[in-house]
């Protein structure tokens, strides 16, 4: 079994601490590719900026298998500036409003701090004490003088990444866990398959880059490697939680459908007889709605057989997620012994 | 300006009613600043500096308070939590915290449950504080053994340092003017002065005053000085109650503020070619000026206040020059007060 | 044809789920295909001829279902719709899982101020008799189809899934009877058409053709008080010039309309303003292709109990016969 140890928290809280809004991937991809490029037989960029990285086995009859990580974060593009200095921004990727004001960001490459700012509660009308601020309302604040800041510039939330006994606290869990997970993958890659690892780009602007990788990739099977939300949370009244997603603490969280992806079959089965045999915890993911990279990959060309597993997470598309150690560790070594097991007849089963 | 002190005082607690952690700060660094030190029977924090004169004193007063959250419930992993002081809503879901309990500091997240798991209506606007919950990211069993009923959660924005010699943070209402005082303090080291200084960092001011009543009750200062924030011009933030950013302190003017007092300051601010705005307070302050001025046989009293943006949020921001202005104004207004002053204060009938 | 619907009708298999029908269907048709392959999207591809022209012909044979998403506390299944359900149609509906066991399904809003008000999915459950967990018959990701048996009323016929099984009969039956082909003919049983027509998307990418039709159901304008539409069940083939994910290809519509004619089969001009089918998928495949659609008129469409008319299915077997015997201009 692999563990999750000083190193791979090390590497994890570098990639949460970089940003990498959707469109602007290119810190996350500089951190992969040192990571990996001594272990790889082939790297690229392609014109898109999904980093495809394959890693080859040894003997015959080996299945190309795709694995799809996105590298790009929800963060905000700088649409405006306004005469007294205040930029208007957009939000990149799916964001709930009431999540944004009173926030501390980083904008642009280098980081420049700034603030969402909104007018204080005690100007506003009583009407719209309990409303929410609309993004229209809101302002990203970079301080005066003349900080290196311009329209066209991403921002993210500026949370640094913080361990809290068995969590971590961190922002852009959705997709870093993945990213790090695809990363000791290649670096643990078992020989009886070819690894094509995908670390994609645009996901969150609706699974854009997973589309043309898999095309480029041609795989025999894929599986997208993501982080969904735990929303385990007590009911108001009290009542059983029956709408949670997923669990915190349950271990990898298994596809069977979501808004984009009916998962193949053949793979929710190997998945679920490999955390079976191997005594490594699962859940699966409540049927519902939402989508990872498998949406793009599994209609790709003719058809690619494709299922998803993710670290559930909480909070994601906010400042800060939470996610538990045991769960990313779960979900590495669920997929490791996965693909270590994999035999071409997967595809000779009924569908 | 040196920023040590202020983001000492920002990153720490010091809820209202729960003052002591910043309470201890402030202490250690008025000790060497003050003759005398002590504190009230609330907690506010009592510094005399003793000026050349005899008998005649200015309370130069400032709350060090802060709002945040009380832990009122648990359930399982979460907490549920009430407010402490006046708590904006619509700014906490996602919020990074700080739970203070007796096994030690706690990291932790506010959580605003998705609507379906909320009642009906919850959905649009702003989650009401009784259905937002604090992760601590501990398991259930873990939460029981550590955090109590009644322990604190205050904000845990870093201090960050914005361009234009701006600082971010919670709590720079009112901790910017604390360190204002402390500068003045720091000032006066090397001034003469006839007149008594008091400096007071009172407590409870954001849950209605509690600690300037008192503390001037005690004091009987013959002026006092209030010294908060008030609003910068921002975001949906520009009509008359607001300043720009940077353009120095603001002079209250209204009934809570002594006419001639305000006729002193802005001379002295003109005089010192100190920037300054007016700022108008009709009615009552929303300060300790409030309470100040109608304490004992009643102090002649002056709201003298920062302008910061995005107030009551865990990023209000700044200008640190403005601070290091309001100490340099309230110094030398101390520096000018002669053994007459008092007499002065008379109404213009 | 009608035992062919029943057979077709009363086989479970909702999309992503279409292991039962494909068997049905590859068992029907192995006689009467030269070349028979599945893709990794469980597409059904049959070939029938060489030369002329590379047509695609799809009807999809995936079916809405459900797939339990949690067994609360005291045993009621919890669910998720695959595909498009209309909420009042499903309570006191049977469902049947593909494990074999049987469910009703209910709903919450049984307080007395809210029993007129429509239960959305999300508070509608699937009783199996269980009352814990424990006792389930069903756990999380299983998946159930609507259960119900097929009737024949004469001219016209009832059953759940006629979208799109009586399409797949007519598939079957255009297959058995169409003797000699001019052309390179691909009958596609695709998968998934009932969420985003996804079969279609890689079965179209995989064959390439030139000229693809979907054949699917149209819901119909013909009962008290329903949509305005001009399409009446009994009243011909539909031919689709539009619905509101695409335009038919207007050569596409042109031949159809002509052999229509030709051959005296009756037919109707569709113009949909509700739902699509696979022939958009099939259009922007690839490098594209000409596309048009033919539909069966039918009535309470993604109901359990779905209506057409015997005559629609016949004319439609014979209207894929005569475009498909003989050359074509377009």
């Amino acid at each position: 079994m692999l563990k999750i140890r000083k190193p791979q928290l090390n590497l994890l809280e570098k990639l949460t601490n970089a940003t990498a809004v959707s469109g602007d991937e290119g810190a996350i991809r500089k951190i992969v590719r040192v990571e990996v490029e001594n272990i790889a037989d082939e790297i690229k960029t392609d014109a898109m900026g999904n980093l495809l990285v394959t890693k080859r086995g040894k003997g015959r009859n080996r299945l190309k298998i795709m694995l799809a990580a996105h590298m790009d974060e929800i963060g905000f593009m700088l649409v405006n500036k306004e005469s007294d200095g205040f930029f208007q921004f957009a939000p990149l990727g799916g964001m709930d409003p009431r999540q944004l004001a009173g926030k501390p960001v980083w904008v642009g490459r280098e980081k420049v701090p700034g603030v969402i700012g909104a007018a204080p509660i005690h100007l506003v009308s009583p009407g719209q004490y309990n409303s929410t601020i609309p993004i229209a309302s809101l302002r990203i604040d970079v301080g005066l003088g003349k900080p290196n800041v311009k329209v066209g510039d991403r921002a993210t939330f500026a949370t640094k990444f913080l361990r809290m006994g068995d969590s971590i606290r961190a922002k852009a869990l959705d997709d870093r866990l993945g990213v790090a997970i695809l990363i000791e993958l290649l670096k643990n890659a078992p020989a009886n398959i070819d690894l094509l690892a995908a670390f994609t780009v645009q996901e969150e602007l609706g699974l854009r880059g997973a589309k043309v990788a898999a095309h480029a990739l041609d795989p025999d099977l894929a599986l997208a490697i993501d982080s969904t939300p735990a929303l385990d949370f007590p009911v108001h009244d009290g009542s059983e939680n029956i709408r949670y997603n997923t669990k915190l603490g349950a271990g990898p969280a298994i596809y069977t459908v979501d808004g984009r992806t009916l998962s193949d079959p053949r793979i929710i089965r190997w998945l679920s007889e490999t955390g079976d045999a191997k005594k490594i915890p699962y859940q699966y993911r409540q049927p519902g709605s939402g989508g990872t990279d498998a949406g793009s990959i599994h209609i790709s060309r003719a058809g690619i057989p494709t299922g998803s597993v993710s670290v559930p997470g909480r909070y994601a598309h906010s400042a800060m997620g939470l996610c538990r150690i045991k769960d990313w560790e779960n979900t590495l070594n669920l997929l490791h012994a996965a693909l270590s097991d994999l035999s071409p007849d997967i595809l000779k089963e009924a569908r | 300006m040196k920023t040590d002190f202020l983001k000492s005082l920002l990153s720490s607690s010091g809820l209202s009613g729960f003052e002591i952690p910043v309470a201890e700060l402030i202490k250690e660094k008025w000790a060497s600043l003050t003759d005398e030190l002590d504190q009230s029977a609330l907690g506010s924090l009592h510094g005399l500096k003793r000026g050349s004169g005899k008998g005649h004193s200015v309370m130069i007063a400032t709350h060090m308070d802060a709002i945040g959250l009380i832990v009122s419930k648990v359930s399982g992993e979460f907490l549920h939590v009430a407010n402490l002081g006046g708590i904006d809503i619509r700014v906490l879901p996602g919020q990074a915290v700080i739970v203070h309990s007796e096994r030690g500091d706690l990291s932790g997240i506010i959580a605003q449950p998705p609507a379906h798991l909320l009642p009906e209506g919850e959905a649009k606007g702003a989650v009401a504080l009784k259905h937002l919950l604090i992760d601590v990211g501990l398991s259930a069993r873990q939460v029981a053994r550590k955090i109590k009923i009644g322990d604190t959660v205050s904000f845990a924005t870093e201090p960050t340092e914005m361009s234009g010699g701006l600082l971010a943070g919670h709590s720079l209402d009112n901790r910017a003017s604390v360190a204002a005082l402390t500068l003045c303090l720091e000032e006066l080291q090397s001034r003469d002065h006839i007149w008594d200084v008091w400096a007071a960092a009172t407590v409870q001011e954001e849950i209605g005053h509690m600690g300037a009543s008192t503390s001037a009750f005690q004091i009987r200062p013959d002026i006092a000085i209030a010294v908060n924030v008030t609003f910068a011009k921002g975001p949906g933030a520009t009509n008359w109650e607001t300043f720009e950013l940077g353009s120095g302190p603001t002079i209250g003017l209204g009934a809570v503020n002594h006419p001639f007092l305000h006729q002193q300051f802005k001379e002295l601010a003109e005089k010192l070619e100190i920037p300054f705005g007016i700022e108008i307070l009709p009615g009552r302050s929303g300060t300790d000026g409030d309470d100040l001025q109608i304490s004992v046989e009643g102090i002649p009293t002056i709201v003298i206040s920062i302008p910061i943006r995005y107030m009551h949020t865990p990023v209000e921001v700044v200008a640190t020059k403005d601070i290091q202005r309001t100490a340099r104004l309230l110094t030398e207004f101390v520096a000018m007060l002669d053994a007459d002053f008092l007499e002065k204060i008379v109404w213009d009938d | 044809m009608k035992p062919l619907i029943k057979k077709l009708t009363e086989t479970f298999s909702p999309s992503g789920y279409e292991n039962a029908i494909r068997e049905v269907i590859t068992d029907e048709i192995k006689d009467f295909a030269d070349e028979i392959r599945v893709d990794a999207l469980g597409n059904l591809i049959a070939r029938k001829g060489s030369g002329g022209k590379k047509i695609m012909i799809a009807a999809h044979m995936d079916e809405i279902g459900l797939i339990v998403n949690h067994v609360d506390e005291k045993g009621f299944a919890r669910f998720s719709p695959l595909g498009t359900f209309l909420p009042h149609t499903l309570v006191g509906a049977r469902v049947r899982f593909l494990n074999g066991a049987y469910g009703v399904v209910g709903a919450e809003y049984l307080k007395k101020e809210t029993q007129t008000k429509l239960a959305p999915l999300d508070k509608m459950f699937i009783d199996t008799g269980a009352t814990s967990p424990k006792d389930s018959p069903v756990k999380i990701g299983d998946v159930a189809a609507l259960e119900r048996p097929f009737h024949d009323l004469g001219k016209r016929l009832i059953a759940k899934s006629m979208d799109n099984r009586v399409s797949v009969a007519v598939l079957i039956e255009t297959m058995r009877k169409l003797k000699t082909t001019a052309h390179e003919v691909y009958f596609v049983f695709t998968t998934q058409e009932e969420v985003q027509v996804r079969g279609a998307i890689t079965s179209a990418f995989g064959i390439a053709p030139e000229i693809g039709i979907a054949i699917d159901i149209c819901p119909v304008g013909d009962t008290p008080d329903s949509a305005k539409k001009e399409v009446s069940l009994g009243k011909g083939v539909s031919i689709k010039i539009k619905d509101p994910l695409m335009i038919a290809d207007p050569r596409i519509v042109t031949w159809m309309i002509k052999a229509a004619e030709k051959a005296n089969i009756p037919y109707q001009r569709e113009v949909s303003t509700l739902g699509s089918t696979d022939a958009r998928a099939i259009q922007v495949a690839g490098a594209g292709a000409m596309v048009g659609g033919i539909s069966i008129p039918c009535r309470y469409v993604h109901s359990p109990s779905e209506m057409v008319d015997y005559d629609d299915v016949q004319n439609t077997v014979k209207l894929l016969i005569t475009l498909l015997e003989k050359k074509i201009e377009l």
